[in-house]
């Protein structure tokens, strides 16, 4: 089959490769229709995450259909359509119980170096280095997915690939995000990033009754994209002096309830702190550059509620931790407990509440994998979501 | 020293003797004396000195300082300002060898204390060589004297290393280092009952199911039981055990038979998690590695020290017990590196 392989920082190649084939009994193997590069996809294309390999498979958003299924599986059959979540979780352990799917006991073989390096271990995640597993990624024709009675939705008749296959990350993401914010009537949200997890994040959090949603980024069409899809006020950083002193005046001297961190790894800004943080990075000494955490800690109003869905790799230094205490945040975080979200808003977008996909501004055939990253990645074509058709 | 264990755990050590347990407290909120004891004794056990990370940093000391004097005995005698490199680099490469057996000795972190001492006893060698050195008018007086005071700096840390360490208790970890044993302990939180655990363990030839290294184990008596072993090229590894103590949902105790020729013995613990999280699952394994003390040093150096193994095998344990198979990936089910990819050989089940 043909899949996209990460061969080293920003070589990605569509290569041909095996077949995957039932390694477990709960396995399904899923054909796949479309997948989807994903903004923390980029993180790896850049090499800021640890533990790739060259060879390895990418892409962990994916839908397709069945064609096969381990003895254990009972209630899929050969021909459904699926969407299948990103995070691998059995279904059977104290997390996946209390509905934690993103931090299941059982489903990243490679636990102990996780262990190493993040204390616990999370779960396995598909096309997402050897830290989180070494699972093939579903940017292929083919995928293996584990635990196929826990993980993938069935997709009911009369929706298509593009309606649906965001229910695989970033859309329980995005609403993950605002939901950890515990919006209340009349409170304003600010959003950092508006990438496709960031313009979710926006919808969403109107979705749960906030009254104003304020959004920042830099590239104007991705605000455009913010303020005329999913209705948020937006803010161009480069264009002001100080993100936190327009929130201010937004919020008259108040501050966001909350703020969403929708950025991660590879933020952005202008100013010494920015050349501080690249520089550390491009040394090796801090594998982030949390400018957008840090500037969401400043900018939340005393009482609130700053929400982490961006991607973290390692260790963080100038860490406001004085704004955090005494001001009384509350920091909530996590990878997306995916496995949760996917059923209530199949319903939502079956009701039309929302309508995910107003993000897509390029479709690709999956040979062209390796461009759609570079495009993406650069910000090139006013690319906002590449979707991949096998 | 993360891992040592009290071996002779003294159970009432650590929450003060007769006093009732949190008597500051209101008769209801107390915690129940029982299980407290319990947790307390385990803390207890994994206690150290506290010595462990001035030990750790004077071995890798030791490996680099050794390196560099085996490697360019010629410059490291300049730096101690001896005149005749040439002529003494064979005592120097001596020199390394030893600091960075010492090294090893040390990371190994059985008995670090001994190769400390030895350290130390090294020390005072190189202080009497550097005192030859300064009295021979040809050699570079400025550089042996600084040499002289950086050594006598470092044995102030070997002393002050070896006698922290010395007074650490005897550990699990420690206890066995003299006849080559080595023992360990691991302990994982599991979704289901003691009842259904200890079941599952109870019957021996379940064990290869998720102890990889296990080929086959197969009951052979009452309290008898046969285990077959792979070993490195190949080969296997056979040995009898029996079980001396076996408490229905509780705990399970074996060892090899007297006549095996290879020792083992472990224990298994099952104590209902609070809260309903399920099963406390706590091993101890003591066991004789090839090549004996030597090879027990060379495992314990890699950290490929059975506390992984047991590890892994436990994490097996809960997936067998959780979700009734061993979940691989594209890359961790073949041997070796191998990206995330499917592999080209058809796979067995």
């Amino acid at each position: 089959m043909k899949a996209t392989c990460w061969m080293g920082p920003q070589k990605m190649q569509v290569r041909e490769v095996p077949d995957p084939q039932i390694l477990n009994k709960r396995d399904a193997i899923v054909k796949i229709t479309s997948t989807a590069i994903c903004g923390s996809d980029l993180h790896l294309y850049n090499g800021f995450l640890p533990m790739m390999e060259p060879g390895d498979i990418m892409g962990h958003e994916f839908m397709g259909e069945v064609v096969e299924v381990g003895s254990g599986v009972n209630n899929l059959k050969v021909g459904d359509r699926v969407v299948v979540p990103f995070p691998i979780a059995c279904g059977n352990c104290n997390a996946c119980q209390a509905g934690a799917y993103s931090i299941c006991e059982n489903s990243n073989p490679n636990a102990y170096v996780a262990e190493k390096l993040l204390g616990h271990a999370a779960s396995g995640i598909f096309g997402y280095s050897h830290l989180t597993g070494g699972f093939a990624g579903g940017q292929a024709e083919f995928a293996r997915v584990p635990y196929a009675d826990v993980g993938p939705l069935k997709v009911p008749e009369g929706l298509t690939d593009e309606q649906v296959l965001f229910l695989s990350d970033i859309l329980p993401t995005g609403y993950m995000g605002a939901e950890m914010c515990g919006i209340k009537p009349g409170d304003t949200v600010a959003v950092w990033g508006c990438g496709p997890v960031g313009q979710f994040a926006i919808a969403s959090a109107y979705l749960l009754g906030a009254e104003r949603v304020i959004a920042i980024d830099r590239f104007k069409y991705r605000l455009d994209m913010a303020r005329e899809k999913a209705g948020a006020i937006t803010i161009n950083y480069e264009e002001v002096d100080s993100v936190p002193d327009v929130l201010k005046d937004l919020t008259a001297g108040r501050g966001p309830d909350h703020c969403i961190d929708a950025v991660g790894v590879e933020g952005h800004s202008h100013g010494v702190l920015y050349a501080h943080d690249r520089m550390k990075q491009v040394l090796r000494m801090q594998p982030d550059r949390p400018i957008a955490l840090r500037e969401a800690i400043f900018s939340c109003a005393s009482g609130g509620t700053v929400s982490v869905i961006g991607v973290y790799a390692g260790l963080i230094d100038k860490f406001p931790m004085n704004a955090v205490m005494n001001r009384s945040l509350t920091i909530k975080t996590g990878q997306c407990h995916v496995h949760r979200y996917m059923k209530p808003l199949l319903e939502r977008i079956q009701k039309g509440e929302i309508d995910p996909t107003f993000i897509i501004t390029h479709r690709m055939p999956l040979d062209q994998a390796a461009e759609g990253y570079r495009i993406f990645n650069d910000k090139l074509e006013h690319c906002e979501k590449v979707v991949l058709k096998a | 020293m993360g891992t040592s264990i009290e071996a002779t755990a003294n159970a009432t050590s650590g929450n003060g003797g007769t006093a009732p347990l949190g008597s500051a407290l209101a008769e209801r909120a107390r915690p129940r004396a029982a299980a407290a004891a319990r947790y307390q004794r385990i803390a207890n056990e994994d206690r150290g000195t506290g010595g462990e990370s001035l030990a750790d940093f004077l071995g890798v000391f030791s490996i680099g300082l050794g390196l560099a004097q085996f490697l360019v005995p010629e410059a490291m005698s300049k730096i101690c300002g001896i005149r005749d490199a040439e002529g003494n680099k064979g005592v120097m490469r001596a020199l390394g060898a030893r600091e960075i057996s010492h090294g090893v000795a040390i990371l190994s972190r059985q008995q670090p204390e001994k190769a400390l001492w030895s350290r130390v006893a090294g020390d005072a060698l190189d202080l009497a060589l550097l005192g030859k050195t300064i009295a021979n008018p040809e050699n570079n007086r400025g550089r042996a004297l600084f040499a002289t005071a950086n050594v006598l700096a470092v044995t102030a840390l070997d002393v002050m290393a070896a006698r922290t360490l010395s007074q650490q208790p005897r550990t699990i970890a420690n206890e066995g280092a003299d006849k080559g044993i080595i023992r360990t302990k691991r302990s994982l939180t599991i979704n289901k009952s003691p009842e259904e655990c200890y079941a599952f363990w109870h019957n021996f030839e379940n064990l290869p199911r998720f102890m990889r290294h296990l080929e086959s184990v197969s009951v052979t008596g009452e309290r008898r039981s046969h285990w077959k072993a792979k070993a490195p090229a190949g080969a296997t590894v056979e040995w009898d055990a029996e079980t001396t103590e076996d408490r229905p949902n509780e705990l399970i105790a074996w060892r090899s038979t007297e006549d095996a020729e290879v020792f083992n013995a472990g224990t298994v613990r099952f104590e209902r998690a609070p809260g309903g999280r399920g099963t406390e699952v706590r091993i101890e394994l003591e066991y004789k590695p090839p090549l004996g003390k030597l090879g027990s040093k060379v495992a314990m150096l890699f950290r490929e020290e059975p506390g992984q193994q047991v590890m892994d095998d436990l994490r097996h344990f809960k997936q067998v017990m959780e979700t009734g198979e061993i979940l691989f990936s594209d890359a961790t089910k073949q041997r070796g590196m191998h990206p995330a990819q499917p592999d080209d050989k058809p796979v067995q089940l």
